[in-house]
């Protein structure tokens, strides 16, 4: 596919290109926001319970695989900068660089939802689960079913935007390959990365709230 | 007015009403006028539904025993008629109707800045609305619309599909918030300032930054109650260490900004409506304008004032008390400013006007009730009384539909080209008008006689009142069919507008009516502020369009 022309790119309702890009920056900041509040009433209930079981929830996040955990941390991480440097080199036109960096990032995704599912197949086989459906013999304190709701509730919702951001790197990749950007324009690019940057961001919250402390 | 030579010389354009023709045509429009007339037919619907939920509560409310339905059908209606009012009309009627259709053209846009986003809007409407009525169908849901915990999770109604109903709706609603924030931030023609936007662009851009912030929270926590109600994950359920009150705090955080998003538009109309019909510049723009801002603002921190008996601390309440009154304050800012614009106003007593007067009527009183709400002492004897249920229906119910009618009849003629006639609209206006105040004084007193609200009986000394109230309420009922039948007959029948029938100097009359399908020929350049009446400019240098 040959790169869109300017003229044919620029909406009919805006003024000029820069405008148009700006417009959506401003649009996928916005959109970035409403997520952070996604997560902060997942984060209100969590520090709730934390204030409520203290000791339970001591107890319940010394069963999580800090190992694991700690390698999934260091995998967001790094497909953020990959990610990010796939942004660099499509703002200077260098396309096979970025798409192969999108698909590395794509892999560290992949990568990490393979990781969680090694945890939660553990967490089922162990009955470290959810409410009613908590059977762990081992810690058996009032609030220990409520650390695994929580933890199935914030990962999942977190993995749910991990699969989706996956979706949005796939397309970003497959319309760099095909030529879809060029020095003059790489927004998509961008807006795409900023999410999968959420994404990570909202991790680094995870992991040491359900992991570490 | 008459119409600006630029008008003039594209009047006979196909306008955008008619420049597409087919029903594909408008299931795929990305016009934002052709959106807002969705809007306007699908929130009128629900209304419709809501209203007719409403009147079945009043006729089973109009003897103290089972009149028509048995309980559980009692507490099926009151939930679903709040659920339908809430999220299908208050929250997108005015933002989604009149909101789509003139803010681009206050702002001089040839849209709004993410048009598809826009008609995505409609479906999830649409979606949001078919989840949840399919919910209403197979078994409803009695819990009200506030979904409270442990009810809520426990109960064998079909809470789930309303639920995911409303998160839907509320996705929608996210949306069109970011696409007005954007838009206004982006889309502003040339000359058009901050300080010269209308004070209806203001008002919407506060209920879309209340709708990015506040709706997601909603939302998780609907999801959350989905998930308990499903799956019993235990999250507010006490007897797994889950805390109702949690529930609370979070669906509070959202709903009473909600209110907020619910009268913040009818402030937005009202601005307009005053400014045209008094013939004044606004008194005080500036003061007006910003106290919008300031209401989103305060508003995310009143919603403790919801959990005065909910067990919260003395200390919180008192100070989520004092809070809730600067909302009070905000308010009072706006409404002796719009007084002060009456105030030796060359003042036209048309529909839109006697609405808005309604609506001050309503917003005073009701929040003056609701400053004595938001003090503690008092809240604890009304809490959960019909004094309450008096006191939002005055503000919320009665703001949102004064403002909605008044809206509605002020831009008519832009958005259909035809006038409607005069007298029916004001006898609908003064059945609707006195129809709420008959339904909801005699609330008032009952609430305040102790009669609790969403009570299936009543004892008998409770009765006189109550058929007052079911009286006032067919009121409103009549008035909607008159007001429904005047506007529709208007389509066919009425007199051809003209693109300025009231004279009005709001930016969005310089176009013709309807407008063109491209609202402007070129882009406008404004030189003044909005409805500057006192201060005539040569007519030339108005808005002037740039090829």
């Amino acid at each position: 596919m040959q790169p869109e022309t300017q003229a044919a790119r620029l909406a009919h309702h805006f003024p000029d290109l820069r405008t148009q890009e700006n417009a959506a920056r401003l649009g996928m900041w916005l959109f970035l926001a409403t997520e952070v509040l996604l997560f902060t009433a997942l984060f209100t209930a969590y520090s709730v319970y934390r204030y409520l079981f203290v000791h339970a929830f001591d107890e319940a996040s010394r069963l999580m695989h800090t190992g694991l955990g700690a390698a999934n941390t260091l995998v967001l991480l790094t497909s953020s900068l990959t990610a990010a440097l796939a942004v660099y080199y499509a703002r200077r036109g260098q396309a096979r660089r970025s798409a192969v960096l999108l698909a590395a990032t794509l892999a560290f995704a992949a990568t990490f939802m393979v990781i969680k599912a090694f945890e939660y197949g553990h967490h089922f086989h162990e009955g470290q689960l959810p409410g009613r459906f908590y059977t762990y013999p081992e810690l058996q304190l009032p609030g220990a079913s409520m650390f695994f709701t929580l933890y199935f509730l914030m990962t999942g919702v977190h993995g749910l935007h991990v699969l989706i951001g996956m979706g949005v790197l796939a397309f970003l990749m497959v319309r760099t390959l095909r030529g879809g950007y060029s020095t003059a324009y790489s927004t998509p690019v961008e807006l795409g990365v900023l999410y999968w940057h959420l994404v990570d961001l909202i991790w680094i919250f995870l992991f040491p709230l359900l992991y570490l402390i | 007015m008459s119409p600006s030579p630029a008008s003039e010389a594209v009047y006979n354009r196909p306008n955008y009403l008619t420049a597409d023709r087919g029903v594909r045509s408008w299931l795929t429009t990305r016009d934002h006028k052709r959106i807002g007339v969705m809007f306007l037919v699908l929130t009128a619907a629900a209304l419709a539904l809501g209203g007719f939920f409403a009147l079945l509560i009043r006729i089973e409310l109009l003897t103290p025993g089972p009149t028509i339905m048995d309980a559980m059908t009692y507490n099926r209606m009151f939930t679903l008629h709040g659920v339908v009012m809430i999220f299908l009309f208050m929250i997108p009627a005015i933002p989604g109707i009149f909101g789509n259709f003139f803010l681009p053209l206050m702002i001089g846009a040839q849209d709004v800045a993410f048009p598809r986003i826009n008609l995505a809007t409609v479906y999830l409407y649409l979606l949001g609305a078919a989840i949840a009525v399919y919910g209403m169908v197979h078994g409803g849901a009695d819990t009200g619309w506030t979904f409270y915990t442990p009810y809520s999770t426990t109960t064998t109604t079909k809470v789930a599909p309303i639920l995911l109903g409303a998160f839907v709706l509320g996705l929608g609603s996210i949306l069109t918030g970011i696409n007005f924030i954007v838009t206004t931030h982006t889309l502003r023609a040339p000359g058009l300032t901050w300080h010269r936007l209308p004070l209806f662009v203001w008002a919407i851009y506060a209920t879309s930054v209340i709708q990015v912030l506040a709706t997601p929270v909603l939302g998780m926590t609907l999801l959350l109650v989905t998930v308990e109600n499903v799956f019993g994950f235990g999250i507010f359920d006490p007897a797994r260490g889950g805390d109702p009150i949690l529930f609370q705090h979070l669906f509070w955080f959202y709903s009473h900004p909600a209110v907020y998003i619910m009268v913040l538009p009818a402030m937005a109309v009202v601005s307009e409506v005053i400014q045209t019909f008094a013939r004044k510049n606004m008194f005080g723009y500036k003061a007006v304008a910003y106290s919008s801002l300031g209401i989103a603002f305060v508003g995310f921190f009143v919603w403790g004032h919801h959990l005065f008996t909910s067990g919260q601390s003395a200390f919180d309440s008192g100070v989520f008390g004092v809070l809730s009154m600067f909302v009070g304050l905000f308010t009072a800012v706006k409404v002796f400013n719009w007084t002060a614009t009456l105030y030796k106003g060359a003042i036209q007593v048309s529909a839109p006007f006697v609405y808005i007067v309604g609506f001050l009527f309503y917003l005073v009183f009701g929040g003056m009730t609701g400053i004595a709400l938001a003090t503690v002492s008092l809240d604890v004897h009304w809490q959960d009384t019909y004094f309450v249920v008096a006191h939002f229906h005055f503000v919320m119910a009665a703001g949102t539909v004064m403002a909605f009618l008044a809206a509605l009849h002020y831009w008519w003629p832009k958005m259909f080209g035809k006038t409607y006639a005069e007298r029916p609209a004001l006898v609908g206006g003064f059945l609707v008008i006195f129809g709420f105040a008959a339904t909801f004084v005699p609330q008032f007193l009952l609430g305040n006689m102790g009669m609790p609200r969403r009570y299936y009986s009543y004892p008998e000394r409770f009765w006189p009142l109550n058929v007052a109230s079911t009286a006032g309420a067919s009121l409103v009922a009549i008035g909607f069919l008159i007001v429904l039948v005047n506007l529709v007959v208007s389509l066919a029948w009425g007199r051809v507008a003209g693109p300025n029938p009231w004279g009005s100097k709001g930016y969005e009359w310089n176009t013709p009516s309807p407008p063109d399908k491209e609202n402007f020929p070129g882009t406008p350049v404004f030189t003044h502020g909005p409805h500057e009446y006192q201060e005539p400019v040569p007519a030339a240098a108005e808005v002037t369009h740039a090829a």
